[in-house]
């Protein structure tokens, strides 16, 4: 059991590191995204304006 | 070569560079300072261990419908591209101390020097050199098989991105050899900024396409992405360091 509680522990911190909410805002973004394309809207500048709003948002959290 | 290509390729080499500069440092530091016996025994376990992973995770991912993998993998790599840049740009902007590898080699030579007599392992290896140079490889190859797999797998060209990979392991390894050193004159801190640019570029760009977007001019639309994600985060780097000036100069003033 601390076996796999421990690969569990690894997996979480080399997929999700050390901003889980990095993480939770590129999967929202990307279903968004997925969305915004099947309702045939123009669904490519989604992911650029969430990546640098996370990207700030991050930075701004590690200052802080 | 293709435009998508020489991204490609280039991102490859300057990430597996930096994760192959960082397993080279910890190998060379409990190498010199225990057991060089005990540590390339690690270090070739680890390969190993690596090449039944690539081998099993290989077949699987490429094997993926486009559509699924790039969702999956652009929404990791940019996962892993925003935590790089963010990383990069504090350091940029002076709010994080650099990555010095000498400092790191450093510390991982104290350690190894603390942790007791050699031994402990059948034929005289010694277990604390084995399984830090075992770890310290295993977990820097896993980036490293997954940047491949996943680059490769997106462009259709696995091999171009695993014969990137050796180059830079390959590279890393001999200026290793000859310097006996830890590479701290390579400029890593750029080469995370570059890479942590690649990764969150590649990240959108197979993120979107992935979930269905389609992008104004296709491919061709990353040589836009690359630049502007570049600009956003020397952007930040500015503003970041501009706040911190400022921030000095009425410590200054107020003191």
């Amino acid at each position: 059991m601390a076996r796999v509680r421990g690969f569990g522990a690894f997996l979480w911190d080399f997929v999700v590191g050390d901003d889980w909410r990095s993480a939770v805002g590129v999967a929202v973004a990307l279903g968004v995204t997925a969305v915004a394309a099947g309702a045939g809207v123009a669904a490519w500048w989604i992911m650029p304006v969430a990546a640098v709003g996370l990207l700030g948002a991050s930075v701004w959290r590690a200052m802080g | 070569m293709s435009g998508p290509e020489v991204g490609l390729a280039l991102s490859v080499l300057a990430a597996c560079a930096v994760e192959a500069v960082e397993a080279l440092t910890i190998v060379l530091a409990v190498g010199a300072t225990r057991s060089w016996r005990s540590a390339l025994t690690g270090v070739g376990a680890a390969l190993l261990v690596l090449a039944v992973i690539t081998a099993a995770l290989g077949p699987a991912v490429t094997a993926l419908p486009l559509g699924v993998l790039r969702v999956v993998v652009g929404g990791l790599l940019l996962i892993f591209g925003l935590q790089w840049l963010r990383k990069a740009i504090l350091r940029a902007s002076g709010l994080k101390a650099l990555h010095d590898e000498l400092a790191a080699f450093e510390s991982e030579q104290a350690a190894a020097r603390g942790a007791g007599g050699l031994g402990g392992l059948a034929g005289g290896l010694d277990a604390y050199s084995f399984t830090v140079a075992f770890k310290g490889v295993l977990l820097e190859g896993l980036e490293v098989v997954f940047i491949v797999l996943t680059f490769g797998a997106n462009q259709h060209n696995v091999p171009l991105a695993a014969a990137a990979a050796a180059v830079a392991v390959v590279g890393v390894a001999l200026a290793g050899l000859v310097a006996h050193a830890p590479l701290s004159r390579v400029p890593e801190n750029t080469l995370k900024f570059g890479v942590g640019v690649m990764l969150t570029s590649f990240g959108i760009f197979w993120g979107a396409e992935g979930a269905g977007a389609h992008w104004p001019g296709g491919d061709a639309a990353l040589l836009a992405i690359v630049p502007a994600t570049l600009a956003c985060a020397l952007g930040m780097v500015r503003v970041l360091r501009r706040a911190r000036v400022g921030a000095a100069r009425r410590d200054a003033v107020g003191a």
